[in-house]
């Protein structure tokens, strides 16, 4: 707890990891839909290749607030599931893992929209 | 007796005066370098309405009864109504015209439509259909950007060709009295011109080539030089735009640079990061109706010609993938005793 | 020379003319931003865990995710999100703020058109496709894994 070397590393990641999705949106244009994906999806390549893992232990937050995270813990809670209920557990796990994020996020932004109202830019 | 020039121009032998303009502008094109030729700067760009859509309807029915009101002419001398915008079925300028009791035609010509309402109304009050003809158009930042790209308050950057929507709108009036000396000489209707340009960030560069097609043609149809004008002014085409078009005139024999600007990139000052500068309906239709009819009636200016670009895509046909199609009408705008 | 050749031409040299930004700088603001939120996030755990000794810390680590997520809404509904986004690029779109903003942004502007077919059904219209392809893409992983 509270240990600046980590704190270090997961500045170093978490900031290594946003950098190189500004490099994609320089070179490649993409919208922040596709960066989403795209990030979310190589979070799920991660898990499945068993990388996320190890990268975890060492960079903690700078690897599980990236969406990144959000993508490894959707494969991971559909790989977990599927070896303890099988194939209804493939379908479960995923959603049940992340059902946290996803609940706080569409409840969030219902309130918040029901509250604020769009101001233009300056 | 054909009313025409060559291939493309239309030529109004009984000139049709500008009797009366006015110019409603957003709070940052208020800051920009024209705020003290706008004849109204709001605010608030909600302008009082529950939406920006009814802010962008509200500001154009505005502009419509100011002009009237400026022309000193009876609302119910007003014949005809010619007007759009960038809204999805043009419900602003539709919108607005249903509590003016004037009759109506609505207009798409992307951000080229101040130029396309001119070209209507002149031919109204020419071909003696109109004692008096409104055109008008505007655009509004905030429902363009929610039209066209994200929500405002998406965490997202700007690609450095993007432009700036301009909230403002313009209403310009034209009738057959003597009562201006500023009248509408003949007219060029362009064609749609695509050279292949797909990115929805980089409409300068998509809409150049119609208004070096449309310059061309105006060029060849009058037998005139760009040096002929006082002042050569495009709508929108932004800082990379404008100096595109001037390489492609360049390439095309003429040379075009010390009497041509551009309302994009004249609008914002370079403090307000709008990137490659303003774009929009309201971008030409807010400088036209006040700054340059302002500097025409002191006799600065003599003659103008106004080409107003528009890039005619959808967020559908975008999506598709497919290039962007772009058009151009210039309004040749003269005072009486010039050449 | 025809069309298609013109057109190439044209759009190579629009390529050429293009203004050329140093991405230097929007990569050092990514950088430090999206560094700074995951320390953000890391505070948040080390603090469950010392307030609440014994939250796992598999727990501790969802409620630091679930604050920032609330935290990126309210920051998008206040008008302050999109600025910091401008400054930050990617170093608020890719830590789990952006996809908070990617709900709320949409939720917060097409209030106007109605709860049912404004702000509940265009929620989605940027994190949809971020689901989709996460629950896609983790059944068939979990469905190889059922195999191997």
């Amino acid at each position: 707890m509270f240990d600046p070397i980590m704190y270090l590393k997961v500045f170093a990641i978490g900031g290594l990891v946003c950098l190189i999705g500004q490099i994609l949106i320089i070179t490649t244009k993409m919208t922040s839909a596709r960066i989403l994906v795209s990030f979310l999806l190589l979070g799920v390549a991660l898990e499945a290749l068993g990388l996320f893992q190890p990268i975890k232990e060492f960079a903690g937050s700078g690897i599980t607030i990236p969406i990144i995270g959000f993508g490894a813990s959707l494969a991971h809670g559909a790989i977990d599931a599927g070896n303890t209920m099988g194939l209804l557990g493939v379908f479960t796990g995923g959603l049940t893992a992340t059902a946290a994020g996803i609940a706080a996020a569409v409840l969030a932004g219902y309130i918040v929209g029901l509250i604020f109202n769009s101001k233009t830019k300056k | 007796m054909l009313n025409r020039l060559g291939k493309q121009t239309l030529l109004f032998r009984n000139r049709p005066k500008v009797v009366g303009s006015y110019s409603v502008v957003g709070p940052k094109e208020g800051r920009g370098n024209f705020g003290k030729f706008f004849d109204k700067i709001l605010e608030d760009d909600l302008f009082g309405e529950k939406s920006y859509e009814a802010a962008e309807s509200k500001m154009l029915k505005l502009a419509i009864t100011e002009a009237i009101n400026n022309a000193k002419i009876n609302k119910d001398e007003i014949d005809a109504l010619f007007a759009g915008d960038l809204m999805n079925q043009i419900i602003s300028s539709s919108f607005a015209a249903r509590k003016l009791d004037i009759p109506y035609l609505g207009l798409f010509g992307a951000c080229s439509t101040m130029a396309e309402s001119l070209i209507m109304g002149s031919c109204y009050v020419d071909g003696g259909f109109a004692r008096y003809a409104a055109c008008a158009t505007g655009s509004h930042f905030s429902s363009a950007e929610k039209q066209f790209r994200f929500p405002l308050e998406l965490g997202t950057q700007r690609p450095p060709t993007s432009q700036w929507t301009v909230t403002g709108t313009g209403c310009t009036i034209l009738g057959n009295t003597s009562t201006s000396n500023i009248y509408i000489e003949n007219a060029t209707i362009g064609k749609v011109v695509d050279w292949n340009v797909t990115d929805a960030n980089n409409m300068g560069a998509a809409m150049a080539p119609a208004a070096m097609s449309t310059l061309k043609a105006h060029l060849d149809d009058t037998g005139r030089t760009p040096e002929d004008y006082d002042l050569i002014l495009t709508g929108d085409l932004g800082k990379l735009g404008s100096e595109i078009l001037m390489d492609l005139m360049e390439y095309n024999g003429y040379k075009i640079g010390n009497n041509y600007n551009d309302c994009g990139q004249m609008i914002f000052s370079n403090t307000q990061k709008t990137f490659m500068g303003g774009s929009g309906c309201g971008c030409g239709a807010s400088i036209l109706n006040s700054y340059i009819y302002s500097r025409m009636r002191n006799n600065e200016l003599k003659s103008v010609l106004f080409i107003a670009t528009g890039a005619l895509m959808s967020t559908v046909s975008s999506q598709q993938g497919n290039s962007i199609p772009s058009i151009a009408h210039a309004v040749s705008i003269k005072i009486e005793g010039s050449k | 020379m025809n069309e298609l050749e013109r057109n190439e031409r044209y759009n190579a040299y629009v390529e050429a003319k293009m203004p050329k930004t140093k991405p230097w700088p929007s990569l050092f603001h990514a950088f430090w931003v999206g560094g700074l939120i995951c320390c953000l996030g890391e505070l948040i755990k080390d603090l469950c865990l010392y307030f609440f000794p014994y939250m796992t810390t598999q727990d501790a680590a969802t409620w630091s995710l679930v604050a920032l997520i609330i935290l990126a809404a309210l920051f998008t509904g206040l008008g302050i999100f999109d600025r910091i986004g401008a400054y930050a690029g990617a170093g608020t779109i890719i830590p789990i703020t952006g996809f908070s903003n990617s709900i709320a942004s949409p939720a917060v502007e097409f209030k106007r058109e109605g709860l049912v077919f404004g702000l509940m059904s265009k929620m989605f219209i940027i994190a949809g496709p971020v689901i989709v392809s996460g629950v896609v893409a983790s059944i068939v992983v979990g469905i190889i894994y059922l195999f191997i």
